[in-house]
């Protein structure tokens, strides 16, 4: 529908009454106390850990092992455990992610149906359940053809595959951000196809690849259900020395505890859980801190 | 805010007519490349594979000894007594009733914090909740599960609001799993409402609507398959999680719709199987792959709905 060209006011929040009658009023009154209670959740939740496990954080938590007595356990091999996983699930999803989403983006063509397939297929798998992956490194990665045992390699090939979909999402969306000028500029130059991707497109995005690998890998610290089913140990009293070796991590650590009857354990938990939270938070910070940083405009 | 954006249309546009500047010349190599490239994207395909055939292979195995009937119908669930039941529905009810809790929670406020989000904040507003919102999805699920069993269920529900709830209950993890759940749904419904183009929420001011109006009658409804795909997908997590039921809600395999009492979900039961080292071939490491089946299944059937509504959506603007 036409209308006479009436310069709109550009942006919405000027189109607002300022005389709002009642009812409108109690409705935007009821939003903002959604989101209130909303932010009033999450910050009891990190009061209450805080103030449950504060106390029990010292140097000879984050250094000792896991021990029966709540006055000497620590919390050392389950962060080193959580380090290890997270490195064998890093150099799994690093070049699969990208290489995955490169084909996706540059080579695939959208209508054809095995692509589509690939599409749908990777929206799916990051809504699978995550004790589902738990399922499939227990049978394949574990026990089945690749009988790797419960170690450090399966638990951290468990959780690589569990963020992969992840991963693939965030760096297509790095890559579908390279504007299209840039590939032509490099192609008119006389640069192949993949030239023009490894030398151009690839390093342009970099930094929301890296993001996004980041905010994976913080899923996968925090993931416990998976590898319950994987087979984490929950009482390692030495530190992991390889891949083959057995692990625990922190979020296994913290529910041994939790599950634990006596009081002293619920707060070594609450401890663990501030002690996942700070690295939580720092990966996170690194995250935004390469986004702002090196976010391109193009 | 003048830009509006949609969501995925430049997936389709993108890569094709980058496939059409190529030029007919093709170095040594650029075609294995494109193989290797390939092979990559196949290894999620091949994930999904894997998880069907690890789930169907012992899967098979368990209705040889238990009719899929008895399974799927039966009211008693008592896989490792000397005389083992495996009727399934006790461990279905213990997620219905947990997820219909964190559902209960988790639209009406996802939905509020969206249509806040989308239509009243200003942009300076926004980027500050935003990412407050996004930390929510950010905590991990055993924290969530302390959070219920150590402060929800003794100081809320038994102390100050005096109910009768057991240390174990439906109750504590079904609520705080809402709060969980709730960023998926909030961040799906607000992607759609700002999708909805500004000359809808124009033409409605210039009849004389006010801003709720705008909000409830015109965005709301043009956004509807991004919403309704966003809660989809809110009970898919719900039914799916695993830490927050099995910390909190206890691990009795228990027929009630009542949230005061413990339940036991199909994610838990799976869990604490997991955990008691059960032998393999034995009839206990079965019940395992059949009822991650059964979960499977039914969140697989809920993502596609789910995919399917955001792609109308995102077709629609």
């Amino acid at each position: 529908m036409t209308t006479a060209s009436q310069p709109v006011p550009a942006t919405k929040p000027s189109l607002r009454s300022d005389g709002e009658p009642l009812g409108p009023r109690v409705f935007r009154g009821i939003l903002q106390a959604s989101i209130a209670l909303s932010i009033l959740v999450l910050a009891t939740l990190l009061i209450d850990v805080v103030l449950d496990g504060g106390s029990k954080l010292s140097m000879d938590f984050l250094s000792s092992p896991a021990s029966s007595s709540p006055a000497n356990a620590g919390i050392e091999p389950a962060i080193l455990g959580t380090l290890w996983l997270i490195g064998v699930a890093t150099v799994f999803i690093v070049p699969l992610g990208v290489a995955s989403a490169i084909y996706l983006e540059e080579y695939a063509d959208p209508d054809k149906w095995y692509n589509r397939l690939i599409e749908v297929n990777i929206q799916n798998l990051a809504a699978v359940p995550s004790i589902v992956y738990g399922i499939l490194g227990l049978a394949f990665l574990v026990r089945g053809p690749i009988e790797l045992g419960a170690t450090i390699l399966a638990g951290g090939l468990t959780l690589g595959l569990l963020v992969l979909p992840v991963v693939i999402i965030a760096a297509r969306e790095a890559i579908r951000s390279v504007p299209q000028a840039i590939r032509q500029g490099a192609l008119a130059l006389g640069a192949t196809k993949w030239q023009t991707i490894a030398r151009q497109v690839l390093p342009a995005s970099i930094p929301g690849i890296a993001t996004g690998v980041i905010l994976a890998l913080s899923r996968a610290i925090g993931e416990t259900a998976p590898l319950i089913v994987v087979g984490a140990a929950v009482f390692v009293t030495s530190n992991p020395s390889g891949l083959d070796d057995k692990f625990t991590a922190l979020p296994i650590q913290i529910f041994e505890w939790i599950s634990r009857p006596q009081e002293e354990f619920q707060l070594l938990a609450a401890a663990g859980i501030i002690v996942l939270l700070v690295i939580l938070i720092a990966m996170n910070s690194v995250a935004i801190f390469l986004r702002n940083r090196y976010q391109q405009k193009w | 805010m003048p830009s509006i954006t949609t969501p995925g249309g430049s997936s389709a546009g993108a890569p094709k007519s980058g496939s059409k500047l190529v030029s007919g010349r093709s170095r040594r190599g650029e075609r294995l490349i494109q193989w290797i490239l390939a092979a990559a994207a196949l290894v999620s395909v091949a994930t999904t594979l894997a998880i069907v055939v690890s789930l169907l292979a012992e899967t098979v195995l368990f209705l040889r000894e238990v009719p899929l009937t008895d399974f799927l119908f039966g009211t008693e669930w008592a896989p490792t007594f000397a005389e083992p039941t495996f009727g399934v529905l006790p461990l279905v009810a213990g997620t219905l009733l947990t997820t219909f809790l964190a559902i209960l929670v988790a639209v009406p406020l996802g939905l509020a914090a969206a249509v806040y989000l989308s239509e009243y904040a200003t942009p300076k507003v926004r980027k500050t909740l935003k990412p407050i919102l996004e930390l929510l999805a950010g905590i991990p699920t055993v924290v969530f599960g302390y959070f219920a069993l150590t402060f929800v269920t003794p100081l809320i529900l038994q102390d100050i609001l005096g109910l009768d709830v057991q240390g174990f209950n439906a109750l504590s993890a079904g609520l705080i799993m809402g709060f969980m759940v709730l960023p998926t749904i909030a961040s799906l419904a607000e992607d759609a409402m700002s999708a909805v183009p500004h000359s809808l929420r124009e033409g409605a001011y210039g009849l004389g609507s006010n801003r709720m109006q705008v909000a409830t009658r015109v965005v709301f409804p043009a956004a509807l398959s991004g919403i309704v795909a966003g809660v989809v997908l809110g009970v898919s997590r719900a039914v799916g999680e695993t830490m927050i039921v099995l910390v909190a809600a206890g691990s009795i395999a228990n027929l009630t719709g009542d949230p005061r009492d413990p339940v036991q979900t199909m994610t838990a039961f799976i869990a604490s199987i997991a955990k008691g080292d059960a032998a393999v071939g034995s009839i206990t490491y079965q019940t395992l792959f059949a009822v991650g089946m059964l979960l499977f299944l039914s969140t697989l059937i809920m993502n596609m709905i789910s995919i399917r509504f955001v792609r109308k959506f995102r077709q629609a603007y």
